[in-house]
């Protein structure tokens, strides 16, 4: 058990580890260095000289390397070029408000689409099921960006309830907050809820034809019971490793819902960086939302190894 | 072919699929003959007009034709994605199916690499590459096609493994048969069907990241008339002027609906059960 969890482990430091190095050479691998690509017709003189001293690049790529993820553990993420600051004072808020919005929208997906799935799945292909699975079918492939578009016009503007763009200040109440931020989780969970909704589905039907189900049906057991003790508890390891997958949607799906709302976010942060040619800024929060994403992935595999005993027994 | 045709059009939503895929496809080739206006036409006496015989779907802040924008929208995104589906499915399909047959170690190991990519969140890597390389197709295209690939290709080697464990890939070993005719004439045939709905399935998929790039700015470039890129240009007047967001929308909407159903139908006629397919 313990050799199991430490192997899980391990592979999360291995990916991040991967990851960043990717990154890392991604940006090494470009024609001239961050400096240029920021300043374009400016790189010349004693700018560049400044920028090439700032960013420590007369160094060799190895040891930058090194640095920048030593940096990075203790939360150091280098210099901003655009905004001349250090990363980690420009993220910090940035980055409560993207948990906000990712974590509310996580909340109140996950537990809806698990008992939509159960309902969808336990009366497979009756009315029910068709639509909402049709439903799920919609909401995954209509891009977020039109989803977002549509309820801003029927609740922002031809409703009123909710504003069309976020308003926020630091040191808002959560109260106050609370309307900028309907519309965006609603977005975000709606495609949430899809996917944990279609494996939940689908896993349900697995279930359902299993021998121990028939079993338990043979023996009288009631309808209600068997959904309760033999179906929800079996078919929920399988769903966990795809809401775990699904976060990669969710922080994909936030960047552009930060986008269209201008919400004050770690994806809002990102594309001002790009549009600024900020490499540093760019790869210091493509890092940080990797981590995240490992993390949960992480998560779901402890929380798998938990639930079921028999991934325990299945040492490979 | 006929048969499988057939078969799609017997369910109302592969109908459905086939129908919206084809209509998309020929309004992007017929764009030309069928636009009444130049899309990229600007008309200082025509803007934000509101749909009339004219302009069967309004102008748009600079008075260019929403109609003809429309019909020529879909033509880079269809072309890009394309292109990067046939990139991603033939470089994923083929590994996937080399390491499904090979087996052991060699597997092993790249199956690690494969989920160390596959835990990578895409869209941010990708807004990586286009910040380094620049929008444009020459970047937008391997980049989706190489990381689409990667799922096609974790998806392929299941599948792989399970045809590698037959009686007649073992006679064909025994036989004493190379790898390569192995993989070509044993392996692959067998593989096609599910290799033709993951290509289906990751085109549409494509679809909704190079529109979510576009609308992001990091895809089309103006004045190319692109359905995300009129989305973000036109939302600011969507009190006044929502025809010009609508339409776009609703042509990127229904081409992506169109496809991801069509690639439903492809696999359900031939008896492939996509639920576990999904799930990378």
């Amino acid at each position: 058990m313990t050799g199991l969890i430490l192997r899980r482990f391990g592979f999360a430091a291995f990916t991040i580890a991967f990851v960043s190095l990717i990154m890392f050479a991604a940006v090494e691998a470009l024609p001239g260095n961050v400096c240029t690509s920021f300043l374009q017709r400016f790189a010349q003189g004693p700018r560049l000289e400044r920028c090439i001293e700032q960013q420590g690049l007369n160094r060799p790529a190895i040891e930058r390397y090194a640095d920048w993820v030593a940096g990075a553990v203790q939360g150091d993420f280098g210099y901003s070029l655009k905004k001349r600051k250090p990363i980690n004072e420009l993220i910090g808020e940035r980055f409560a408000n993207t948990a906000l919005l990712g974590g509310l929208a996580a909340l109140l997906a996950i537990p809806f689409a698990i008992l939509l799935g159960i309902a969808a799945g336990v009366r497979r292909d009756r009315p029910l099921d068709l639509s909402l699975s049709g439903a799920a079918m919609l909401a995954m492939t209509i891009p977020e960006f039109v989803t977002a578009t549509a309820l801003i016009y029927v609740f922002a503007i031809v409703l009123q309830w909710f504003p069309a763009v976020t308003i926020m200040r630091s040191g808002m109440s959560f109260m106050d907050m609370l309307p900028n931020i309907v519309l965006p989780v609603l977005v975000l969970s709606a495609v949430l809820i899809a996917h944990i909704m279609r494996m939940m589905r689908a896993s349900v039907i697995d279930v359902m034809a299993s021998d121990y189900v028939q079993m338990a049906r043979l023996k009288g057991v009631p309808e209600r019971e068997i959904i309760r003790r033999h179906v929800v508890p079996n078919a929920m390891i399988p769903a966990l490793n795809v809401i775990a997958l699904t976060i990669a949607w969710l922080l994909a799906g936030v960047v552009v819902v930060e986008k269209v709302f201008n919400y004050p976010g770690l994806g809002t942060l990102m594309i001002q960086a790009i549009y600024d040619r900020d490499l540093p800024l760019v790869q210091a929060i493509a890092l940080i939302f990797s981590v995240i994403y490992v993390g949960v992935n992480l998560l779901a595999d402890l929380a798998a190894l938990m639930i079921d005993p028999r991934l325990r027994r299945k040492a490979h | 072919m006929l048969k499988l045709l057939s078969t799609i059009m017997s369910r109302p939503s592969g109908a459905i699929g086939l129908a919206l895929t084809l209509a998309h496809v020929l309004m992007a080739l017929l764009a030309p003959i069928l636009a009444p206006f130049d899309p990229t036409l600007q008309n200082a006496d025509a803007i934000l007009l509101a749909p009339s015989p004219e302009h069967w779907m309004g102008t748009d802040t600079l008075g260019r034709d929403i109609f003809s924008r429309v019909l020529y929208g879909g033509r880079l995104a269809i072309a890009v994605t394309f292109a990067a589906a046939v990139v991603a499915t033939t470089w994923g399909s083929f590994a996937g199916i080399f390491f499904g047959t090979v087996g052991g170690r060699t597997d092993e190991f790249s199956m690690r690499i494969v989920d160390a990519f596959l835990s990578m969140p895409w869209l941010l890597f990708l807004l990586l590459i286009v910040s380094i390389g620049g929008a444009g197709p020459a970047t937008i295209i391997p980049t989706l096609g190489f990381f689409y690939g990667v799922a096609v290709l974790r998806v392929i080697r299941g599948a792989a493994m399970q045809v590698a464990a037959g009686d007649f890939v073992t006679a064909a070993k025994a036989r004493g048969e190379k790898l390569w005719p192995i993989l070509s004439r044993e392996m692959f045939p067998n593989l096609s069907d599910i290799i033709l709905v993951e290509g289906a399935m990751r085109w549409s998929w494509m679809l909704l990241a190079f529109s979510s790039l576009s609308f992001l700015g990091f895809g089309a470039t103006p004045p190319t008339p692109d359905w995300g890129l009129m989305v973000a240009q036109e939302r600011g007047l969507l009190a006044t002027a929502p025809w010009a967001v609508f339409w776009p929308c609703l042509a990127l909407s229904s081409l992506i609906i169109g496809i991801n159903l069509l690639a439903d139908a492809i696999g359900k006629a031939l008896g492939l059960d996509r639920a576990t397919a999904m799930a990378v």
